[in-house]
């Protein structure tokens, strides 16, 4: 940035007076933010963030409803308004800013609904990449496959919720779901991926977030396997790969020197 | 530019089926680049889609040309490769600022038109010019607010700015009769003085009164049809200056594809028309 001259100076002041009304007393500004015309800026300014923060938490939108999240997201707008100059991807410590929102207290899941809605923007706009068939790595050598490693695909996004089962919570407020059976209150995982156009999830256990967290660490099948195996010694490990495969996390294999 | 452009439409996310399937002669689109500075996915496979059977141009909201800032070097090298990949008929951007300091301001801000500002923007214009490795057309926008201290009217200094740095302009009618209603100055006069070379292209759409702020306010809401006012307008512009590529913008209240495509061909009948005279 190298701003000089009174067009800077104008432009400090006008966009102070976007979000705080003290910055009328800017002598810049005061006879602008006094025409009700002022208005518009602020409001379009306003509006398109928080349309923004809508479009891109659903599932929490369709928790709390669309008049206690626009609240939020007026409230989420002032403090960190965008940074970026396309609204995209709007919202990325959101739910960070949910979960010390006190009207939220008595969601607790919310904050991390917010982090799917947020992982599925990220799966959303990911680069493209080749997929992993299954009956490749079917095919492929067991005895070298320990000491492979499996790339992720591009678009591949996973957490871990231990406490809560976020991802029933979540995918079924990202979708109009009618599934309205009891909850098991129990830790889950997500994984989200766009092996072929769409978004596409799936449920996952620890183990397999574990061992998505150690293939993206760069270790190897076998390596992936000891941790899957560290949050759950019983873990059916052929089954729990597959699974992953078959989710499309995976761009390739590819053997170790 | 290869070809000439005749009347096109703004293109929003739910005509995307309808937009591609469409065969009318010399029908093109029009899209905001930021919604499509993305890695990779479903938004660029669809523009891609479009791209394979229509023209399409790149009308740009966030390059935020009017800051006293150059422009953000990040955000032009990710246009540049839009631009590249989708090898657009036209590429415009406003006469407005959106970014300041790291902020990014959704809204086309008005500032004064100073002869500092005039050699700031023709700077940065051309530094986009530049980075893009292609003309760009800018836009009038629309008028709200009474600024003290323009040094410059707004023809004079689009003019200078497109014979300083050779881009070319973009003049929305509907935002002149919406900033003419607001600031109180006769919209014919300002069509009528608008220079012919450097018009690149042409913007039609619906305005309408500001809610909460009365009659006294017109908005650039683009949420209706084009008013038979800013018609009359764009008449009597192409009856000057020749047929320009058009396009009707349509951002809320989105009607049927083919609702649009009604004032689409309305606009196509003018040119049409023309050059039927001529």
């Amino acid at each position: 940035m190298n701003a000089t001259g009174s067009l800077a100076r104008f432009q400090d002041a006008f966009s102070d007076a976007l979000f705080r009304d003290s910055a009328e007393t800017d002598p810049v500004i005061v006879p602008l933010a006094i025409q009700p015309a002022f208005a518009i800026y602020r409001n379009t300014v306003m509006k398109g963030s928080i349309d923004a923060l809508q479009a891109n938490f659903p599932a929490v939108t369709r928790l709390v409803g669309e008049e206690w999240l626009r609240a939020a997201a007026r409230e989420f707008v002032v403090l960190q308004p965008p940074r970026e100059p396309s609204l995209l991807q709007y919202g990325k410590s959101f739910p960070t800013f949910l979960s010390a929102f006190s009207p939220a207290d008595e969601l607790p899941y919310l904050a991390d609904v917010g982090r799917l809605d947020r992982l599925w923007t990220e799966a959303h706009v990911s680069a493209d990449g080749p997929v992993l068939d299954p009956q490749t790595f079917r095919a492929s050598d067991p005895a070298a496959l320990a000491h492979s490693r499996l790339v992720l695909h591009p678009s591949a996004r996973w957490r871990w919720f231990p406490e809560m089962p976020i991802y029933t919570i979540w995918s079924r407020n990202r979708e109009d779901d009618a599934d309205g059976s009891d909850i098991k209150w129990r830790g889950e995982g997500a994984l989200l991926a766009r092996p072929h156009g769409a978004v596409v999830w799936r449920l996952i256990s620890e183990s397999a977030s574990r061992f998505l967290d150690a293939c993206a660490a760069g270790l190897t099948v076998m390596q992936a396997m000891e941790a899957a195996l560290e949050a759950d010694a019983e873990v059916d490990l052929v089954k729990l790969i597959s699974n992953l495969v078959e989710a499309g996390a995976f761009s390739r294999l590819i053997k170790t020197p | 530019m290869s070809q000439m452009l005749t009347a096109g439409l703004g293109l929003k996310a739910p005509h995307f089926e309808a937009a591609r399937d469409c065969l009318a002669a010399g029908l093109w689109f029009e899209v905001h680049p930021e919604n499509y500075l993305v890695d990779g996915g479903p938004r660029l496979a669809w523009l891609s889609e479009i791209r394979a059977r229509h023209p399409v141009s790149l009308h740009g909201v966030a390059l935020s040309l009017a800051a006293d800032a150059r422009p953000d070097a990040g955000h032009l090298k990710k246009l540049r490769a839009l631009a590249d990949r989708i090898e657009p008929a036209l590429v415009s951007e406003h006469l407005a600022w959106s970014t300041w300091r790291g902020a990014y301001f959704p809204d086309l801000l008005p500032f004064p038109r100073t002869s500092q500002a005039l050699a700031r923007i023709c700077a940065n214009v051309s530094a986009a010019q530049d980075a893009l490795g292609r003309r760009i057309a800018i836009e009038n926008p629309s008028h709200y607010l009474r600024i003290d201290g323009h040094e410059w009217d707004e023809i004079a200094f689009l003019d200078e700015l497109a014979r300083r740095t050779g881009c070319g302009l973009l003049l929305d009618v509907n935002n002149v009769f919406v900033s003419a209603a607001n600031l109180g100055f006769d919209p014919r006069a300002y069509i009528d003085a608008f220079p012919s070379s450097p018009l690149m292209e042409v913007h039609l759409a619906g305005h309408s009164h500001d809610p909460a702020l009365g009659a006294e306010l017109l908005i650039d809401s683009h949420d209706a049809p084009v008013s038979e006012a800013v018609w009359a307008l764009y008449e009597g512009l192409v009856s000057r200056v020749g047929p320009r590529p058009t396009l009707i913008e349509r951002d809320d209240q989105l009607p049927e594809f083919g609702v649009l495509m009604t004032e689409r061909e309305r606009a196509q009948a003018t040119l049409s028309g023309f050059a039927r005279a001529a």
